[in-house]
């Protein structure tokens, strides 16, 4: 690997059955790296966005909130205000006499226009220097107006992704408790980490309530602040992409005592997995049987649907690198499931047991990366002749410029790849990538025809 | 003189303290932009990794095509002692990894708070790595986000790259060309135009192949083609330089600093965009080479007037918005202007204080009515007012998509960014060709527009 990696990442590179497994992980990204990872702000905003009754305030000067402004395919049934970008702008004059008097005005001006059913006001980098304090105008706002007003603290220097993360938890865990809990069924959960992208929360609801389930609150997809707020009176919560919301799931489970169970919706197995698993959790045999009939009623369909998929695909190598590494698990499963071969697999912010699960279920030789860069992503699919790579949309350029397939796979997609149709659909993209006839002119195929 | 149309109500400007829907991006993208357009350039931006993933993704969204931007990836305890070991220690990473000719830094709002010199740095990073081979050149700029617009980061790019490189000498013949933010297309078709009259040009920045490349065998860590540093150094010996920007001055341009270093001429015009803005540069092309317009453009400019005939009927007293950067909606400004279209709104998210004149500079020959003239707008702004100007079409970036869609009227897509079409990058809008494209474009969308609300469907106009 050192052609591709500066000497300070090669430990964060693994491939498997070269050496004893060994990644090193969870560290700041290398100044001058071109990480594809993102800041502190980037991890709250995109865990909250997706709630559609509340005001979403960045407080900072323009860039932060023009870059996040409706870029995930976060659907909501109802009210829409989360795709509106709402900044105060800061101009010289705010950083040298601070921000305070413009955050009030705007909030107030915001709430009077919008009626939010509550606020989040983002912190950015500049807002962590000049030393606004975001507390007290929250506090004094929400007196006010009588609404949550809650200040995430995102200062984007302040940390990764994860820590991104981490404060929208904790943001989210000032708002739950305040709802009145009675009528909620024993047969109750919260949906964690799930955006609703492309719809696909409304696709996993219909799942639960089929099995006799009540949802409370989806945390965030199509999300509603008085559902949050109830939301301690569930009797479980499940957690998807266990990387942005585990903390709150355990936030709860200390304070109220709401165990959780982690959960991921991509491909058949982990699909069917999520809910024979919540059914166990119930202990009610009735619930078992419906939960059984649910699965065999989607599995038989979508097994002679993906058949042509299957056979078109079987033997052609895919890549994969995502944000959260529990996404890369259903992944490197849903490709086993179309007999195609992962040889890469990576992640901007998995864990050390992550990587390790990730080397114990791919095939020996797969290079297994943390905190990628673009030049790396490059060398890996160039040597493994790679005939798909999975990833977002700054991976894209990457492949297709090197003439290789693509398959979107993070929250700006519009297509729903989650549940039992969700595979379908992943099946559909990869095949319409894979197999389009626009690679017979691209460079690489030449090369390998000329080789041939 | 035409005497379209009649007075039309002008509504108030509202005055929000909030910002909603910006439009504008922040200083340090801009940069970033300028500073992809020279050979052998990786963007730097001295701040905290989020900085440089969220333009990377942005810009990508709109090219499709590769964008490495290197980050400090400042933490909290760089943001308390300063991020100076960082920026050296990503410079060397960067050195290491793509052996780049050049290493374009901006700041971002978190290293200009916290007073980085990114200056000394430099200097001390010179002394650091003094007899040290393969180093590339550094071009700072500072580019803090609470100050002016990704066009002032763009400009203020362009303007610290000659500003630094530079030097000056026995003159040339060369022409400096420094046209701003357009597209790649744009940027070829000034190329060709510049070759037509036999005129040697360095134009600044160059992003026609950078941002707009073939598909490859082999990934090219810096992509190919952009301005070289070679003839960056010499456009001090240039015999004038050319700069688009009918709204700079504001601060010193790359134009001004060639000027005020090397008293070389700067003539500075509109983005060519329509017959009038394109025959401006013409005229003085022509001046400039000796030459006459070569025959090429000559019979481009016919078939626009002819074409401009055959459609007028179909656009003539239409209403429309315009908004983007300040010197784009000039342009567009003076194209709908001369077809017949009367613009109603000229909305910008700049604060030049010199849009309102460029306006009327464009304008007050054929129009009765001026058009209303902001700056400082936000979409939010610009959707409220637009209800009651009745609008049949907007012309703009992506971002007006929402309001377009409320109104159910087109949007016809020009500048950056492109982020719900693809070929955002080939769009052309500059000479003659390019409003020819715009022309049948903006026709072909009125035309579209009456055929689909239609009841009889017909197939033939």
């Amino acid at each position: 690997m050192e052609a591709t990696a500066l000497k300070e990442r090669e430990n964060q590179i693994h491939v498997t059955s070269e050496a004893p497994f060994d990644i090193v992980c969870n560290k700041d990204s290398l100044a001058g790296a071109v990480s594809q990872r993102a800041c502190v702000f980037c991890g709250s905003r995109v865990v909250l966005y997706p709630i559609a009754d509340a005001l979403h305030l960045v407080h900072g000067p323009i860039g932060c909130a023009v870059y996040t402004w409706d870029i995930r395919g976060a659907l909501s049934s109802g009210p829409e205000l989360h795709r509106l970008s709402f900044s105060t702008d800061l101009q010289e004059t705010d950083v040298i006499f601070g921000g305070e008097k413009k955050l009030y005005a705007a909030l107030r001006e915001l709430i009077e226009r919008h009626a939010p059913k509550a606020a989040f006001v983002y912190s950015t980098c500049i807002v962590g220097i000049i030393g606004d304090d975001m507390e007290a105008i929250c506090r004094l706002v929400q007196a006010e107006y009588g609404i949550p007003v809650i200040p995430v603290k995102s200062e984007g220097f302040k940390g990764n992704k994860r820590a991104g993360y981490q404060a929208a938890c904790d943001a989210l865990f000032r708002l739950i408790g305040n709802g009145d809990t009675t009528g909620i069924s024993k047969y109750s959960l919260n949906i964690l980490g799930d955006f609703n992208l492309a719809g696909e929360i409304w696709m996993i609801r219909e799942y639960y309530r089929r099995m006799g389930i009540e949802v409370v609150a989806n945390i965030t997809g199509d999300g509603r602040v008085a559902d949050i707020e109830r939301a301690h009176g569930a009797a479980l919560n499940v957690v998807q992409c266990s990387g942005s919301t585990m903390q709150l799931a355990n936030m709860m489970e200390e304070k109220y005592g709401i165990p959780s169970l982690r959960v991921s919706y991509f491909g058949i197995e982990d699909m069917a997995e999520a809910l024979y698993d919540i059914a166990r959790f119930f202990k009610d045999p009735e619930m078992m049987e419906r939960t059984k009939k649910i699965v065999e009623e989607e599995v038989k369909q979508l097994a002679v649907d993906l058949e042509p998929y299957r056979k078109a695909l079987a033997g052609k190598k895919a890549a994969i690198y995502v944000g959260g590494s529990f996404k890369a698990f259903s992944l490197v499963k849903a490709f086993r499931l179309l007999d195609m071969q992962v040889v890469m697999v990576g992640s901007q912010t998995g864990t050390k047991e992550d990587y390790e699960e990730l080397a114990a279920i791919t095939d020996p030789g797969t290079i297994i990366a943390d905190d990628s860069n673009p030049l790396e992503l490059t060398s890996f699919l160039t040597e493994k002749e790679v005939d798909i790579f999975v990833g977002g949309v700054k991976e894209r350029p990457i492949a297709y410029k090197l003439g290789i397939g693509f398959c979107d796979h993070n929250h700006e997609r519009k297509e729903a790849l989650a549940g039992f149709e969700g595979m379908l659909n992943f099946a559909r993209e990869v095949y319409s990538s894979v197999m389009s006839p626009v690679w017979q002119f691209v460079p690489r195929k030449k090369k390998a025809e000329r080789a041939s | 003189m035409s005497k379209n149309p009649p007075t039309f109500n002008k509504p108030k400007r509202p005055n929000y303290i909030s910002t909603t829907n910006a439009c504008k991006l922040c200083k340090p993208l801009g940069a970033c932009l300028a500073f992809k357009g020279i050979e052998g350039a990786v963007p730097y931006l001295h701040g905290s990794q989020g900085c440089a993933t969220y333009m990377r993704r942005y810009i990508i969204s709109h090219y499709n095509e590769p964008i490495d931007i290197a980050s400090s990836s400042l933490s909290e305890k760089h943001a308390v002692y300063g991020g100076g070991p960082n920026l050296k220690l990503g410079l060397t990473n960067v050195t290491e990894k793509y052996r780049p000719a050049i290493i374009g830094i901006a700041t971002t709002c978190l290293t200009e708070t916290i007073g980085d010199d990114v200056k000394m740095y430099l200097r001390e990073y010179a002394e650091d790595t003094r007899g040290s081979i393969g180093l590339p050149t550094f071009v700072n700029v500072s580019t803090p986000s609470y100050s002016g617009t990704h066009m002032e980061g763009f400009h203020a790019a362009i303007r610290e790259v000659v500003a630094q490189m530079s030097e000056g000498g026995p003159r040339t013949k060369t022409v400096n060309l420094l046209p701003g933010f357009v597209s790649s297309a744009d940027y070829r078709q000034l190329i060709e135009i510049m070759a037509a009259f036999g005129l040697g040009c360095t134009m600044l920045p160059d992003l026609s192949e950078t941002m707009d490349g073939p598909a490859l065998l082999e990934y090219e860590k810096i992509q190919g083609g952009g301005t070289p540093l070679k003839a960056i150094k010499a456009m001090g010996r240039s015999q004038a330089t050319l700069e688009f920007g009918p709204t700079l001055g504001a601060f010193a341009s790359g134009g001004d600093v060639l000027k005020e270093k090397f008293s070389i001429a700067c003539h500075r015009l509109g983005l060519p965009i329509g017959i009038k803005e394109t025959d401006q540069l013409f005229t003085l092309l022509e001046t400039l080479s000796g030459r006459p317009t070569p025959e090429k453009y000559g019979k481009q400019r016919g078939r626009l007037i002819d074409a401009y005939v055959d459609g007028h009927k179909y656009i003539f007293g239409k209403r429309a918005i315009v908004y983007g950067e300040e010197d784009l909606v000039v342009g567009l400004t003076s194209l709908l202007t001369e077809i017949g279209i009367q613009p109603m709104l000229c909305a910008s998210g700049g604060t030049s204080g010199k849009l309102q004149a460029a306006i009327a500079a464009v304008t007050k020959d054929t129009l009765v009515e001026q058009p209303l003239v902001f700056e400082g707008m936000d979409f939010f702004e610009i959707s409220e007012m637009a209800e009651g100007l009745r609008p049949d079409l907007i012309i703009g970036n992506s971002k007006g998509y929402p309001l377009a869609r409320k109104l159910d009227i087109p949007l016809i897509r020009v500048g950056f960014p492109i982020h719900d079409r693809v070929g955002g990058q080939r769009i052309l809008h500059l000479g003659y060709e390019g409003a020819q494209h715009l022309f049948d474009t903006i026709t072909n969308a009125v035309i579209s527009k009456k055929q689909a609300d239609s009841p009889v469907g017909y197939s033939y106009m």
